[in-house]
């Protein structure tokens, strides 16, 4: 053959590629199965730990001195309200956001600015978020240390996320799919609120729903605007019987959280309480990845949906 | 006109037909460019073109890539405006109301009302067939359902697809074929009633059969819109268009009917393109 090397020569130098191909596999397989082996592990110890406590009466029991009659109740119902707030309040101001930067703003150095600081907001330790919310919702605008103040300082947290989020599923629109809007005559904000926010609305609500399960585990930025760890009651329910069957109360309600119970029983001398945080973590644990879950759902959703 | 589109294909006059409609070209104008340049930032890309766009005619836009072909067509609607940093100078004068289409005094969302654009790569919204082709005519404020169904149904029959869809209306426009999904532009465009339909290299994303189709239907829609097409391949412009101007760096190096120029054009440049000696 007229080759620059005989085809023994190429099968040999071939396989000798190919086998790195296999490594690779190989490698990488094993590095992601130690990540989630880990997790899967702490997972089991967590349940194990907590097993003895897991039942209805844990989740339905507000807590207790007593680590046996303790339960989650007060911070799982806190934890959903202030998610709630959070939701309500980053979704509409990130997307927001996200639509002006990518879709209005002009190229020049002020919005180069603001695109940098988005990003490095994301990166701003909670605690830092804590501390100004202290200072803002708290104190200056009297919120006081309730649902509305944890709300609103987790939205603040999660926002730089939903942006960004908000931002890259703009930007995976198709240009042809907006030139033949604009082609029919359809004026920017037609653009925007008629295709290019509609097809992304997939990975809006999954960079929402990630953000969400940032803020559902975070502590520091709680426990500085003053979340309590013991809290036996419940505010008013938000849905009444009588008009105009709202009821707004529970926001500004004293709140404890997830992650503050949990803390809070660890730090306790007590072996019991140990089993009761480790409950409540796994409980935690499971709500974050339902929300995952929920958010890869969304995405297969759309994408069934839309698929450019 | 009240013939159906098959009878017009099979019709042996329809070649008479088009000869005596090159003749009428000569004195209606649709359009008229005049004195164009058109940059992006500093980068010349059109450079004093001047051209006049025959009524309910077909004229071909070819020349080697990046001719300018392409920016010439998007001039028509506008389209450049979506871009930062872009800049007409001279005119294209839109008849019989003399609104100069790339005047800065002229709203560009105006311009694209009045001029239906197909692009190169099929591109229906991701919605339903119905919805896609009646997008335009929401946007104009019809709300209507028996009036939109009426246009609906007109555009899609104008764009011979209405058989292959009437049952699928309210299917995703994103299950249909390439061609189909083509075609279904075309509709999209159609519904409007626009003036002038530009066509930016329609098939270059399509099969030999769906081209066909789509060539075919530009051949039957001359007889209503006036229609102006960027094409690569220039037996496409042989066959579909009456009029055919060459384009070469910016620059227009000749117009004339699409029979004489490629048979016997009268500039060298532009017997090179066509014989293939370059682009």
């Amino acid at each position: 053959m007229s080759a620059v090397m005989t085809i023994e020569e190429l099968r040999r130098g071939l396989s000798r590629r190919k086998n790195f191909d296999k490594l690779f596999v190989v490698v990488g397989l094993l590095i992601m199965m130690s990540c989630l082996g880990l997790l899967a592990l702490l997972f089991l110890d967590l349940v194990r730990d907590g097993a003895s406590r897991f039942g209805w009466d844990f989740l339905t029991q507000f807590p207790s001195r007593k680590a046996e009659r303790a339960g989650i109740l007060s911070a799982f119902v806190g934890t959903w309200m202030i998610m709630l707030v959070t939701a309500v309040v980053s979704l509409p101001v990130g997307v927001a956001a996200g639509i002006y930067l990518e879709e209005y703003a002009p190229k020049n150095w002020f919005t180069g600015i603001i695109e940098i600081n988005v990003t490095n907001l994301a990166g701003v330790p909670s605690i830092v978020y804590g501390l100004l919310a202290l200072g803002l919702f708290v104190y200056q605008f009297g919120f006081g240390q309730s649902v509305l103040s944890a709300g609103l300082t987790l939205a603040l947290l999660i926002l730089p996320i939903i942006i960004v989020g908000t931002r890259e599923s703009l930007r995976a629109v198709p240009k042809a799919i907006r030139e033949a809007a604009y082609g029919l005559g359809a004026t920017r904000w037609e653009v925007t609120k008629d295709h290019v926010l509609p097809y992304s609305t997939g990975g809006i609500l999954t960079g929402l729903i990630l953000g969400l399960s940032r803020a559902i585990g975070e502590t520091a930025p709680i426990i500085t605007i003053g979340a309590l760890s013991f809290i036996a009651f419940l505010p008013g329910s938000p849905v009444t019987g009588e008009f105009p069957f709202l009821n707004w109360d529970w926001l500004w309600s004293e709140f404890t959280a997830m992650p503050i119970q949990i803390f809070n029983w660890v730090s306790r001398p007590d072996q019991a309480f140990q089993q009761n945080a480790a409950a409540a973590a796994a409980i935690l644990l499971g709500m974050t990845l339902a929300m995952n879950a929920i958010a890869i759902y969304i995405r297969y959703r759309f994408r069934k949906k839309i698929n450019w | 006109m009240n013939t159906t589109l098959a009878e017009k294909a099979a019709t042996p006059t329809f070649s008479i037909v088009m000869e005596e409609r090159k003749v009428a070209a000569a004195s209606s104008a649709k359009a008229v460019a005049a004195k164009l340049d058109f940059w992006y930032g500093t980068n010349q890309a059109l450079k004093n073109i001047n051209l006049n766009i025959a009524e309910n005619h077909v004229t071909a836009l070819i020349g080697p890539s990046g001719c300018g072909k392409s920016t010439f067509l998007r001039c028509f609607n506008r389209m450049h405006d979506l871009q930062a940093d872009t800049k007409y100078s001279g005119s294209i004068m839109l008849h019989p109301e003399n609104i100069n289409l790339v005047g800065k005094e002229v709203d560009p969302i105006e311009v694209r009302m009045r001029i239906g654009m197909v692009f190169q790569k099929p591109n229906p919204f991701p919605k339903t067939v119905f919805e896609n082709v009646a997008y335009g005519l929401r946007l104009r404020g019809f709300s209507s359902r028996t009036e939109l169904a009426e246009r609906v149904e007109k555009a899609l029959r104008a764009a011979a697809i209405w058989d292959e869809v009437k049952d699928r209306l309210n299917d995703s426009a994103l299950a249909l074929s390439g061609g189909q999904m083509q075609r279904l532009c075309i509709a999209r465009a159609l519904a409007t009633e626009p003036e002038i339909l530009l066509f930016d290299e329609p098939t270059s994303a399509l099969d030999p059969i769906a081209t066909a189709k789509i060539e075919e239907l530009i051949t039957e829609l001359r007889q209503r819109v006036t229609i102006l097409i960027v094409t690569h391949n220039m037996q496409q412009a042989a066959r579909v268009s009456d009029f055919t101007a060459f384009m070469y760096l910016g620059e227009l190096v000749e117009v004339d009917a699409t029979s004489k120029i490629f048979t016997n054009p009268s500039k060298k440049a532009t017997e090179d393109y066509i014989t293939g000696r370059y682009g």
